[in-house]
């Protein structure tokens, strides 16, 4: 079959950097998936994307769509033909409607009952006619973003302004919002032509590259690179590539030419973060640091274009950059006069939500749910002390002009002023670290007084929320509620704390309903809270490799201490590839399966039992209480579990659970429930897969 | 280039475009936008192409003439085209070109920036553009204006005049500006941005502005009832820059803010309607002039 490429490319005004990755494989992805549909072969798509265009170039596309055979379901055999066998009109009427006749029929059962079917030929058809869908795959892109233009009621990322769509060297004819598809695409908006002839498809990249626009991303992307390393190569410098940063850079360029300036070193004097911050989320450059890790007084910007002119690029950057850093260095001057005190007053008066309160009351929560954990889990007063300081004074530094201009310096901040103003590192650390992780690459807070603020903060936020009814539904996490719970629970466990999430919960929940934000009954909030945890654990567990039967066995009763939890998934998960590990969990099972019959708890009565098997079983299970009283780690645990094996055995087969016997099957229930409550601590055990 | 010439290259390629030149709405603002020349003319149907200078107060931004970069009242060139035309982006870069800039000598960028004013109901999308990494002018699609949607969709551009003739003139403070021949932004505005500050963050009468943002909002919404579009709208501008003083000198709180903000919104978004129904009543004159025009 004969084959051509075909090109399609939206060309628009600028786009959000943002946006564009996902675009490109949106519209990707649906082209691939409309030739797929409509039984048209092809080889392989190439993605190009820049912020003016975004371009598939599908290679060895077939001119016709393959042939194929499509089953039409017509009338019931019994309706279809008659009792002496003659077709109905029904039947013919199905045929006729098919464009086939009666003798195409043949019966195919559905669900018992046989159906008259036809099966008809379809021939492909030359794609050509096909081919002006590609208007509507175009349409159909979505964006977080839309808007409109001129007097058009179209919605789209931003202004439509050129199209190609190429089929070989024909072009494919259709127009949307006033433009008409061509075989023109643009170049460099400055150092490319605006009018360019495609001759085929094919072409598009290389006749690109002579308008200055490099339109695959990521061989734009390894320019980038290796333009910086040239830089850091010349100059011995490090350049610290944020990954964040390298993609939207990428995103905001069609021709990327790296350059760098300086700075006066005066504002060296300003803490690294804020010059680091400066420079990237106003300027979107990269910081430079020598080979020992210094923060040098240079940067590296990269351009949208060439070569020609740079100093003088450089300049206008140096001059904007110099304009920041001296209000960054005013703002942290400013800040010196900041009191502790004072900042703690004008929290007062700061709303955290409208229907939560404000950051001072939240504080104040927090504080108090410190304490309570601290208790609980028998801290050193030390560290409790500095977590209670740290608590009351965690959110001083929102009021700080370096945090109103940088958000994001929260906390970083908060630690460099509370050293300057006498507090201690413990402290001092705390304060930063309350906010960690701050994503999901961020590890956990480092002090035992970070990881309690930490904790009780993110407990207060995610419980506050569901007290209003605020809760993560799909896409829908406007608080990032998920990100906290998990960062909870990888903090427990990294802490390895002895205290349940049922605990945690409750603590903070009591406190935010004494605050009187709760608008919902508690019980329901505190069930929705540990189902809520739930899932965020079964999350880790599975990024941790464990299968899933075990994070639900694993999960199957109370969280209790996470941390342990994950010790017991991480033993069970170990134990999985043992040989005989089929075999004793089926003997464990059976003891849950039959405990379930039973749903109280009553006392063993040894002298209700009728034979030797259950002697033994229950001398190993008061052996088992009593090694496990003093805390065994879950590896343990698990292999007392297992060598209880012969002995369950023995017992099944040898006794029968339901006697007739109405006292002797209440005390043989109650032995099977007392062990199921131990089987239980490490896992539902019944809940594994075993083969 | 001296701002004044800067000034004149602009209203010179902008009138060459089609645009009305205006002068400088005479009631106290805090951005072009609320000019009535932009807010209210993006409301309807009707066309319209306007450009002016529009000297713009942030009180909060006042230093009492100390800081290198920051002005209670600086100047925004301001462009309003609806329909917004199919070739704006290459109409703006050529002012630049007509002010010295040359493309092929810089590095400009249009960087996404979503522009929203919700004690106006107004948002929009479009770009900051950059110029060599310095934000100088403002480029936006409006979606909605006083709460109502935008149809046609007006562009308005936005260049911030002391930030690109800083650049021009490659000063570092802003009061070196040389306005025109002889004579610098410090000669001008020296005094009065000593002046204003001072007033804004120290001799203010709090009282006396709380009493007049009252007044002011009856007056506006008194006007409104009567149909009395412009009159009201300058009393919704004022009751804007008064809360703008009051907000500077910190004589709002956080609650308090919210509900000044909802009041503005409300005074907005009722101007915004009244303006449409009256217009409305006047059956959109500007199209049926521009079908006339185009019939003859």
């Amino acid at each position: 079959m004969t084959k051509r490429n075909l090109l399609l490319e939206i060309g628009l005004e600028e786009m959000p950097a943002r946006f564009i990755t996902d675009t490109i494989n949106q519209l990707a992805s649906k082209v691939e998936n409309w030739l797929k549909n409509n039984n048209i072969g092809f080889d392989g798509i190439h993605l190009y994307s820049t912020p003016r265009r975004l371009a598939v170039l599908v290679m060895n596309v077939d001119e016709r769509q393959e042939d194929s055979v499509e089953e039409a379901k017509g009338p019931a055999k019994k309706i279809a033909l008659s009792e002496s066998g003659e077709w109905s009109k029904a039947a013919m009427g199905f045929t006729r409607g098919q464009g086939m006749s009666v003798d195409d029929i043949f019966f195919k059962e559905i669900n018992g009952v046989e159906y008259a079917h036809i099966s008809k030929f379809i021939k492909g058809q030359e794609i050509t006619q096909l081919l002006v869908e590609l208007q509507a795959i175009v349409t159909s892109l979505t964006f977080p973003k839309n808007m409109r233009w001129a007097d058009l009621d179209m919605r789209y990322v931003r202004p439509i302004k050129w199209l190609v769509a190429m089929f070989g060297n024909d072009v494919v004819p259709f127009e949307i919002a006033g433009v008409q598809t061509g075989n023109v695409t643009r170049g460099h908006r400055f150092l490319g032509e605006d009018n360019v002839i495609l001759s085929n498809p094919e072409a598009y990249e290389e006749v690109l590259l002579g308008q200055y626009v490099v339109a695959d991303a990521k061989k734009r992307k390894d320019a980038i690179i290796s333009q910086l390393e040239k830089i850091e190569e010349e100059n011995g410098w490090v350049i610290p590539v944020d990954e964040d940063l390298l993609e939207e850079v990428n995103n905001l360029v069609e021709y990327p030419t790296a350059l760098y300036g300086r700075f006066e070193e005066e504002f060296l004097e300003i803490p690294s973060e804020v010059l680091i911050t400066s420079m990237k989320e106003h300027q979107r450059y990269f910081p430079v640091k020598s080979a020992d890790g210094e923060l040098l007084p240079h940067f590296i910007t990269i351009r949208n274009g060439d070569h020609l002119h740079i100093e003088k690029v450089a300049r206008g950057n140096e001059k904007v950059l110099r304009a920041r850093l001296a209000d960054a260095a005013f703002f942290y001057k400013e800040d010196q006069k900041l009191q502790i005190d004072a900042a703690l007053a004008k929290l007062k008066n700061i709303v955290y939500h409208e229907e939560i309160g404000t950051i001072a009351e939240k504080a104040e929560r927090v504080r108090k749910l410190v304490n309570l954990i601290a208790e609980r889990l028998d801290f050193a007063a030390d560290v409790t002390k500095a977590a209670d300081r740290a608590a009351q004074i965690s959110k001083f530094d929102l009021v700080s002009q370096m945090v109103y201009e940088f958000p994001e310096l929260q906390g970083i901040m908060g630690e460099k002023y509370a050293l300057q103003k006498g507090e201690s590192q413990e402290v001092a650390a705390a304060i930063n670290e309350h906010y960690m992780p701050r994503n999901a690459n961020d590890s956990v807070p480092g002090t035992p007084a970070g990881a309690l603020v930490a904790i009780a903060d993110k407990l207060d936020t995610i419980i506050s929320f569901f007290s209003l009814g605020i809760i993560p539904s799909g896409s829908q996490d406007p608080y990032a509620l998920r990100r906290q719970a998990t960062g909870i629970v990888q903090t427990l466990i990294e802490k390895r704390w002895d205290i349940s999430i049922e605990k945690l919960v409750g603590f903070s929940l009591s406190l935010i309903s004494d605050a009187g934000i709760s608008k919902r009954n508690d019980e329901e909030i505190y069930h929705e809270l540990i189902q809520f945890f739930k899932l965020r654990v079964k999350h880790l567990l599975q990024e941790r490799g464990i299968r899933y039967d075990i994070n639900d066995a694993v999960l199957g009763g109370e969280l209790g201490s996470v941390s342990e939890l994950t010790e017991k998934a991480d033993a069970l998960q170990a134990a999985s590839s043992d040989e005989g590990f089929k075999e004793s969990m089926e003997s464990l099972s059976r003891v849950l399966n039959i405990a379930s019959k039973k749903d109280v708890l009553g006392d063993i009565n040894p002298e209700l039992f009728e034979n030797e098997y259950e002697q033994k079983l229950y001398e190993k299970y008061l052996d088992l209480g009593r090694k496990i009283e003093s805390g065994v780690d879950a590896v343990t645990y698990y292999q007392l579990l297992v060598a209880m094996k012969p002995e369950i055995n023995d017992y099944f087969d040898n006794t029968m659970v339901m006697s007739d016997n109405a006292e002797v099957k209440e005390n043989r229930l109650n032995q099977m429930a007392a062990l199921a409550v131990l089987i239980i601590k490490m896992a539902k055990v019944n809940e594994i897969v075993v083969k | 280039m001296n701002i004044q010439n800067m000034i004149l290259t602009l209203q010179k390629h902008w009138s060459e475009k089609g645009c009305i030149l205006m002068q400088a709405y005479d009631v106290e603002k805090g951005a072009g936008t609320m000019s009535p020349y932009t807010f209210l003319r993006a409301i309807g149907p009707e066309p319209w192409n306007v450009a002016y200078v529009e000297p713009s107060r942030r009180p909060a931004d006042g230093r009492y003439g100390e800081n290198p970069n920051r002005l209670y009242q600086h100047h925004q060139f301001q462009v309003i085209m609806k329909p917004s035309p199919d070739n704006i982006q290459e109409i703006y870069l050529e002012s630049l070109k007509a002010l010295g800039i040359d493309p092929l000598e810089h590095d400009i960028r249009f960087v996404e920036d979503n522009w929203e004013n919700p004690s106006l109901g107004c948002a929009g999308l479009g770009w900051e553009v950059w110029l060599d990494g310095m934000e100088i002018t403002q480029f936006t699609y409006f979606q909605q204006v006083g709460g109502l949607d935008c149809k046609p969709v007006s562009v308005e551009i936005t260049y911030g005049i002391e930030r690109l003739a800083s650049y021009i003139q490659d000063k570092e403070n802003v009061f070196d500006l040389e306005w025109t021949n002889g004579f610098t932004v410090r000669d001008i505005f020296g005094q009065p941005e000593y002046e204003h500050s001072k007033y804004t963050f120290e001799t203010s009468d709090q009282e006396m502005l709380f009493n007049l943002f009252n007044i002011y909002e009856k007056e506006a919404h008194r006007q409104m009832d009567e149909g009395l579009v412009h009159p009201a709208y300058d009393y919704v501008l004022k009751c804007s820059h008064v809360f703008n003083i009051l907000d500077a000198r910190g004589a709002i709180s956080v609650t308090e803010r919210t509900g000044y903000i909802a009041r503005c919104r409300n005074l907005a978004k009722k101007v915004a309607k009244t303006f449409y129904e009256e217009r409305e009543k006047l059956g959109f004159p500007i199209i049926k002039r521009k079908e006339q025009v185009e019939n003859d």
